[in-house]
């Protein structure tokens, strides 16, 4: 009967208690038990109240894991850094005052990187997340925790937060589906803030009906967050047939120099799987997408030491012990609170921002983001969709990019473009590659490893891009992962 | 350290025009490590030399763009003048304000004494 439980996906596990062929409480007990015995170091804490949902919401108590930026009323909220050990917010965000509302029982708080600055995970303050794929490589960041989660079978599903790619890197390095929308379809108060203009939630899943099922819950326009707008119309369960008609763009001057051979063998093929099931293959030039990341990495560390200056171990989480006055309590908390990657992004932008080079950097960068809108709206005029990797790589091993911070931010080649235009982005299982990252793999290859695709659509084309990559998956023959290895 | 800045202004304004400058000095990460009040300690000072060079050298061909004319992009979602109705809701309570707090004097946040 468990191993029946664990193969069920969220929305399959919502009609069974429906159909009262598994109780939420024996569903909930199932994971959290698998929680609580977790051996990838994905959460931070695992729900000890047994608190399962009020029978009769539309989510039928079928539990999620929430990463650990999301605030929950009553419950210890650190975005995995020691400077918020022991803050108990008062409050839900709205995402998980959405998912509250919809009747989803909460299984705990998934690791992550520290403030969500990280592409591996392993900037948690509470240690590296493990791959369920490969317990020696990394998840992907910073939504690590919860792809591991997922993944390992620990979770059904689990909430993301993505600001240059961290729903979807994630999502690609564990054989996931990871759904970035549109910026401002998703609320996002509650969330602790890394960069505000480019933060959204969003769903880690199985299977592209699941983020359908999620997105469904938590979009909307929220009083609380003026940036919040929702979407136009309700998200649907995708249904679509095929891809009839429809124009994929590839950006022309992709630079594939940095990729792996394995990760443009499975691109190629997918495109080829695309072209099968009726859709077009196009080029189209975003010629400013090459200069994004640099824009994104001013850009983000900028808004992310305005952000972060709140922590200060005055009104929450911990404050240094010091004999002198206000501004060595200020630094020292600080410089005891924060791990190195968030003093590396403080102190960046930091210098971004003052007197003198903020032209230079912040100015320029916006200026940078601004051609990137441009050229994501003239090729839309082309295509319905852009097509990338998700991630130039397969997950590398632990402590493998730890030391150059350069490299690791080159993993969010692919995601950050779509980050600055604010559009709508989903990462898809494509393809596996062989344990050595040297050729694709059969499913079932022992050893093997996911490699993504990104499908990035319009402002607020969730609803068509679900169905495109529900079309994918479909026709993509690699729908499961460690989840049902079984254990 | 206010006259540093501007001389590496100058420089970099002399050298191509603008201002971008990729060398960054133990001076300037000790500068602004004060500003964003961070307590650094001499290993990670070190570090954050070379790592920021790194970063802000791989970002300066930005300036290879010509973007005069262009407008910069704050957001991308157009909204303007986002109201709500002026209506009292309740909020957090003077207790939930200050559960959280390291140190709570006469129902506000303590702190030690500034300028000490």
């Amino acid at each position: 009967m468990s191993q029946d439980l664990l193969k069920l996906s969220a929305a399959q596990a919502v009609s069974a208690i429906q159909a009262g062929d598994v109780s939420a409480s024996e569903l909930y007990d199932f994971y959290r038990r698998r929680a609580s015995a977790d051996e990838f170091n994905s959460y931070l804490s695992v729900d000890s109240d047994s608190t399962i949902a009020p029978a009769g919401g539309e989510l039928a108590g079928v539990p999620i894991a929430i990463k650990d930026l999301f605030c929950m009323e009553g419950v210890e909220t650190r975005a995995a850094s020691k400077i918020l050990n022991g803050y108990v917010p008062p409050y839900d965000s709205t995402v998980v005052a959405k998912l509250r509302a919809a009747g989803a029982s909460f299984i705990g708080k998934t690791n992550m990187d520290e403030f969500a600055m990280g592409s591996s995970n392993e900037n948690s303050a509470f240690g590296a997340v493990r791959n369920p794929w490969d317990p020696t490589r990394v998840p992907g960041g910073s939504s690590g925790g919860s792809a591991a989660a997922v993944a390992a079978g620990t979770a059904p599903w689990a909430t993301g937060t993505d600001t240059g790619g961290s729903i979807r890197q994630p999502a690609a390095l564990c054989g996931l589906v990871g759904l970035k929308p549109t910026y401002g379809a998703v609320s996002r108060f509650g969330m602790i803030a890394f960069a505000s203009s480019l933060d959204q939630a969003g769903p880690i899943t199985r299977d592209v009906a699941d983020a359908a099922l999620m997105l469904k819950h938590i979009h909307g326009k929220d009083a609380s967050d003026s940036t919040s707008i929702g979407l136009p119309e309700d998200v649907v369960a995708p249904s679509a047939e095929n891809l009839n008609g429809l124009k994929f763009g590839i950006p022309a001057p992709l630079d594939w120099g940095g990729v792996q051979t394995v990760v443009k063998a499975v691109f190629d093929a997918s495109c080829k799987r695309i072209e099968a099931a009726g859709g077009e293959i196009v080029e189209l030039p975003l010629p400013h997408a090459d200069y994004a990341l640099s824009a994104y990495y001013i850009i983000a560390p900028a808004e992310a030491s305005a952000n972060l200056a709140r922590m200060d171990g005055v009104r929450f989480g911990q404050r240094a012990d010091v004999s002198g006055g206000l501004t060595e309590m200020y630094e020292t908390t600080r410089g005891e609170g924060f791990g190195p990657e968030v003093k590396r992004r403080i102190m960046l932008g930091t210098y971004a921002l003052s007197s003198g080079y903020y032209d230079a950097y912040y100015g320029q960068a916006q200026k940078v983001r601004t051609k990137i809108v441009e050229d994501f709206k003239a090729a839309y005029e082309t295509c319905d969709f852009i097509i990338t990797p998700t991630s130039p790589s397969v997950a590398f091993g632990l402590g493998e990019k730890t030391d150059d911070p350069l490299q690791m931010y080159l993993s969010d080649y692919f995601t950050v473009p779509i980050s600055l235009a604010g559009v709508p982005a989903i990462s898809l299982p494509a393809g596996l590659a062989t344990s050595d990252g040297s050729a694709v793999a059969e499913p079932g290859t022992e050893g093997a490893l996911p490699v993504g695709l990104q499908i990035a659509a319009p402002h607020f084309a969730e609803n068509k891009l679900l169905d495109a990559a529900h079309v994918f998956e479909r026709e993509t023959d690699f729908a499961d992962g460690p989840w049902t290895w079984g254990s | 350290m206010f006259y540093k800045v501007v001389a590496l202004v100058l420089i970099g304004v002399w050298v191509g025009g603008r201002t971008l400058c990729a060398v960054i000095s133990g001076e300037d990460v000790a500068y602004v490590a004060r500003l964003a009040r961070l307590r650094l300690t001499e290993d990670e000072q070190a570090q954050m030399t070379r790592d920021l060079s790194s970063v802000l050298g791989y970002v300066e061909h930005m300036d290879e763009l010509s973007l005069e004319d262009v407008q910069p992009t704050a957001r991308v979602v157009d909204l303007v003048n986002e109201l709500r109705p002026d209506e009292v809701k309740p909020g957090l309570t003077k207790d939930q304000a200050l559960a959280n707090a390291p140190e709570v004097a006469d129902g506000g946040f303590a702190v030690p004494a500034a300028g000490s």
